[in-house]
């Protein structure tokens, strides 16, 4: 099961990658080949406009993916400058930090990101991560403030501090390392939750990306093309929709299969 | 307690300045249109029509900002929302009419999901080592992986569009008459069925985990092995010495997770076409409608506060042990 999730995972990564560069992507319109079914020419049949589906989805995969990844590259910096940064300068900035990040968690964070990506009219899949970024960090850094504040009792610090070595040695030789686990984990758990919110903005239309966008391709069949109501448009709506749920549920069991293999007490052999 | 409350006022004085600075971030023509719209409608001169597009969306980009900012919020607490600029109603009353929508299906989906997530989760503590318990796991997990707006979209397909045993849009048919009324109240059930699935369906999964894991540790105590050692009942130990104490720290979750919901679910509402304040926030957020927005996401703050706070209380309250 948890090999499953990487390989689904792989599999999107190799569409994402070199997938656009295989499979042309037509953006006229052909409208005598509206909501056509699946067929050698169009493995996924065609939306509205009569454009291939899969073609659309494979080039759709790449913006999914730079969201998710910059989400999540974002918010780790974030959140281990604040949370990390918390616990050693400690004092007013600590007490300053943490009340800000009681603030960031309190405040209600999907509708701050709707209202952000939309007013801020993003328009390429970084800028997007970088602003769902701003609200996806305070949790992480919360749980790596009170880390940082254990490990500095622990005795191999204590050990680091008497042997005279640097605070730049002892943060990233000592500390860094033993926070690494948790990090991957939770990158993980960021970059699929900005999927969920990334897709959820694009789906209501107030994110204005391309045609092929999976979030698009939601709000362009639920909402504007009536392929909801359909039969012959089911296609155009299942295909994005099973995509998110695969890609989604492939990043559950690669987290899964992350924290099992940092925690020996959670592996079996 | 009083560090909770502090933090309360800090969240919600926060809230209060993004939206400033929002409405601030208005693009300066948005006066100008409504104000050339007002004096077409009310046949004023520019200058009067412009004085009163400044009153109506409550911002006046004239002033000195401090000014403005102690404007704002004189008005706000005067409970002065300003007017939306598509809907033409003061925001107060949008936001009036669709509070007890919001309210309505988020205590019936929160209820739901809740009754049933925590009664799952102690069966299956009760009964560790059944088939019960793998089971539950690969629910939830599956259900994490859906978002719920996406099953919103699946439900809509196969118990609306293919099926049609249930309505696709809206809060109640308009053939019926709002009031105390059988047709208007089955129609009301009806309506609310997809949203409250759509919600309920992941919201069981995570309900019936963490009710496990606090039954599994009540299971440990003494006092249960009392209670069996006296041969009382199962459904009565369940009920009154496990279920009894292993709800204590799942309701104070109950009260987050309502606070959370009652700001309102743009992309659920949105999809069903109910009129609760996520529908409005969408919209408003669409068109660009900042004195809407505003109201909404101001609504929306207080109702996650409010319910961070009554949580913390309860717990209090529910927990003697948590009392001096």
């Amino acid at each position: 099961m948890k090999r499953a999730g990487l390989v689904i995972l792989c599999t999107f990564l190799l569409i994402a990658l070199i997938g656009p560069e295989l499979i042309p992507l037509d953006g006229t319109s052909h409208y005598e080949e509206r909501f056509a079914p699946i067929s050698w020419r169009h493995w996924l049949g065609t939306d509205y406009a009569g454009r291939d589906v899969w073609a659309q989805l494979v080039h759709g995969s790449r913006d999914i993916l730079l969201i998710a990844f910059s989400t999540g590259v974002f918010a780790v910096i974030l959140a281990l400058l604040v949370g990390v940064g918390s616990a050693l300068i400690g004092g007013v900035v600590d007490a300053l930090l943490v009340g800000a990040v009681d603030v960031f968690l309190t405040v209600p964070s999907f509708p701050l990101m709707a209202i952000l990506s939309a007013l801020f009219r993003v328009g390429d899949p970084i800028t997007f991560g970088f602003l769902l970024a701003l609200w996806s960090w305070p949790g992480l850094a919360r749980s790596l403030r009170a880390q940082v504040l254990t490990m500095q009792h622990r005795e191999f610090i204590e050990v680091a501090r008497l042997m005279r070595m640097g605070s730049w040695h002892i943060l990233w030789r000592e500390i860094f390392p033993n926070l690494v686990p948790y990090l991957s984990l939770n990158f993980i758990l960021i970059a699929r939750n900005a999927i969920t919110a990334s897709v959820g903005i694009m789906m209501l239309g107030l994110v204005p990306l391309r045609v092929e966008n999976w979030g698009m391709m939601l709000n362009l069949a639920a909402f504007q093309s009536g392929a909801l109501f359909l039969p012959q448009g089911r296609l155009y709506l299942l295909a994005p929709l099973s995509a998110i749920i695969l890609f989604q549920y492939s990043l559950i069991l690669v987290a899964g299969a992350v924290e099992e293999y940092f925690d020996p007490r959670l592996q079996r052999n | 307690m009083k560090k909770r409350l502090l933090l309360s006022l800090l969240t919600v004085w926060v809230a209060l300045t993004f939206t400033f600075i929002l409405v601030r971030q208005m693009p300066g023509d948005f006066l100008h249109t409504l104000a050339l719209q007002l004096q077409n409608t009310h046949g004023l001169a520019y200058a009067q029509a412009r004085e009163m597009a400044k009153l109506q969306i409550c911002y006046d980009p004239d002033e000195p900002i401090l000014k403005q900012y102690f404007h704002y919020l004189s008005n706000l607490a005067q409970g002065e929302l300003g007017r939306s600029t598509t809907y033409r109603i003061p925001v107060l009353d949008i936001l009036l009419s669709a509070l007890p929508w919001t309210v309505f299906i988020t205590f019936l989906a929160a209820g739901f999901s809740f009754v049933v997530g925590t009664t799952l989760g102690f069966w299956t503590a009760w009964r560790r080592g059944s088939w019960l318990d793998p089971a539950l796991t690969f629910y939830a997990t599956l259900t994490q992986a859906i978002p719920d707006f996406l099953l919103g979209v699946m439900l809509l397909l196969v118990l609306g569009v293919q099926l049609q045993w249930l309505p696709l849009r809206g809060a109640y048919s308009p053939e019926t008459e709002p009031g105390l009324n059988l047709p208007f109240l089955a129609s009301l059930l009806q309506h609310a069925v997809l949203p409250v699935l759509a919600f309920s369906i992941p919201a069981v999964g995570s309900w019936a985990l963490s009710a496990k894991a606090t039954a599994t540790s009540v299971l440990g105590e003494d006092y249960l092995l009392v209670a069996r050692a006296k041969g009382l009942k199962s459904w009565r130990i369940l009920r009154d010495y496990l279920g009894r104490n292993a709800i204590i720290p799942l309701i104070s979750n109950l009260a987050t997770s309502l606070g959370a919901l009652l700001g309102g679910s743009m992309l659920i509402e949105t999809l069903f076409g109910f009129p609760g304040l996520g529908y409005f926030l969408a919209q408003s957020i669409g068109t660009r409608d900042y004195p809407l927005m505003q109201g909404l996401f101001l609504l929306s703050t207080l109702a996650i506060v409010a319910g961070n706070l009554a949580a913390e209380i309860l717990s209090h309250q529910l927990d003697p042990r948590s009392r001096r």
